[in-house]
């Protein structure tokens, strides 16, 4: 980790100087991240891609204000989400409540599913296209904050704090917010495998 | 301290990310010893990351990245007609 951000900031160093072409080299290995964070955003493809370069642009033509006390990931991560925000403002029209103000409530089940069966799920069970795609969907459908934080933290792997700072919420809110976003996924998986893995009576002679 | 299945619920998700103090780890870690449901719970909850992480799960578009460099590519030789980038405007 210390020697990427020593190798990026020598980069931006370049590139400020005037080796413009070698942004290339500094965004390349953001590309999927940049992507996914708008996409958890918009939720749309076209919008998402159209977004991910609007971000890359952006940060290009402003890589002079970037302060080397934040890591570059972060700083990247910023400017993708009021990227994407800004373009569902726009999708969305006045009216629709702002991201920024959804906030998580006590209400809901933020539960796990208990299920025995699971232990008998073979790994190759992780191999199968359509358990991809069930996480896929599922994670579309979380609610919007749920999903944000999920797809930074579990996504994209920043930690809490850099996830927290992306968002502007507070670490406690990012740690609520994604154990209900990952209990929220095992309930909804947790079923799925089980109509599709051998059938095999749980503890409780049941379908629990 | 003994645990009930929702105490340890409720912590689990700081429990995958090794952020539950050394007492407490020990608690959950008893618990999950004689408990099947809780451990199912754990693996299954750990499951869902790894294949959240596997970059099959969540695609590109096909020639996203070609089309990003392009439009990036067009903009540095844009910007070389420019001052420097960010300079001062």
């Amino acid at each position: 980790m210390e020697t990427r951000s020593a190798t990026e900031s020598g980069l931006i160093a370049r590139i400020l100087e005037g080796k413009k072409e070698l942004f290339h080299e500094l965004i390349r290995p953001y590309e999927r991240m940049v992507y996914l964070t708008v996409f958890s955003i918009v939720k749309n493809e076209t919008e998402a891609e159209d977004g991910a370069q609007e971000t890359v642009i952006n940060a290009y033509r402003h890589l002079a204000s970037f302060r080397g006390d934040a890591k570059f990931s972060t700083w990247l991560t910023t400017i993708a989400i009021n990227e994407g925000r800004k373009r569902l403002r726009k999708t969305k029209g006045a009216g629709e409540q702002s991201i920024e103000e959804q906030v998580e409530g006590h209400e809901g089940d933020y539960t796990p599913a208990p299920l025995t069966d699971w232990r008998e799920i073979p790994l190759e069970a992780l191999e199968r296209k359509e358990l991809r795609e069930t996480l896929r969907v599922a994670v579309a459908e979380l609610p919007d904050i749920y999903r944000q934080v999920f797809t930074l933290r579990d996504l994209e792997e920043l930690n809490i704090e850099e996830t927290a700072e992306a968002l502007g919420i507070t670490t406690g809110a990012v740690k609520v917010r994604l154990h209900r976003a990952r209990m929220m996924l095992q309930k909804r998986l947790v079923s799925f495998l089980k109509t599709t893995a051998p059938t095999r009576k749980g503890f409780f002679g049941r379908a629990l | 301290m003994k645990l009930d299945c929702k105490h340890v619920w409720e912590h689990i998700s700081e429990y995958i990310d090794n952020s539950v103090d050394a007492k407490l780890r020990e608690d959950i870690e008893r618990h999950l010893e004689h408990c099947e449901i809780c451990s199912a719970i754990l693996d299954s909850t750990r499951n869902i990351l790894v294949l959240t992480a596997d970059d099959r799960t969540f695609e590109l578009p096909v020639g996203y990245s070609k089309r990003l460099h392009e439009r990036l590519k067009e903009e540095i030789e844009k910007s070389k007609q420019e001052p420097p980038v960010g300079g001062p405007k």
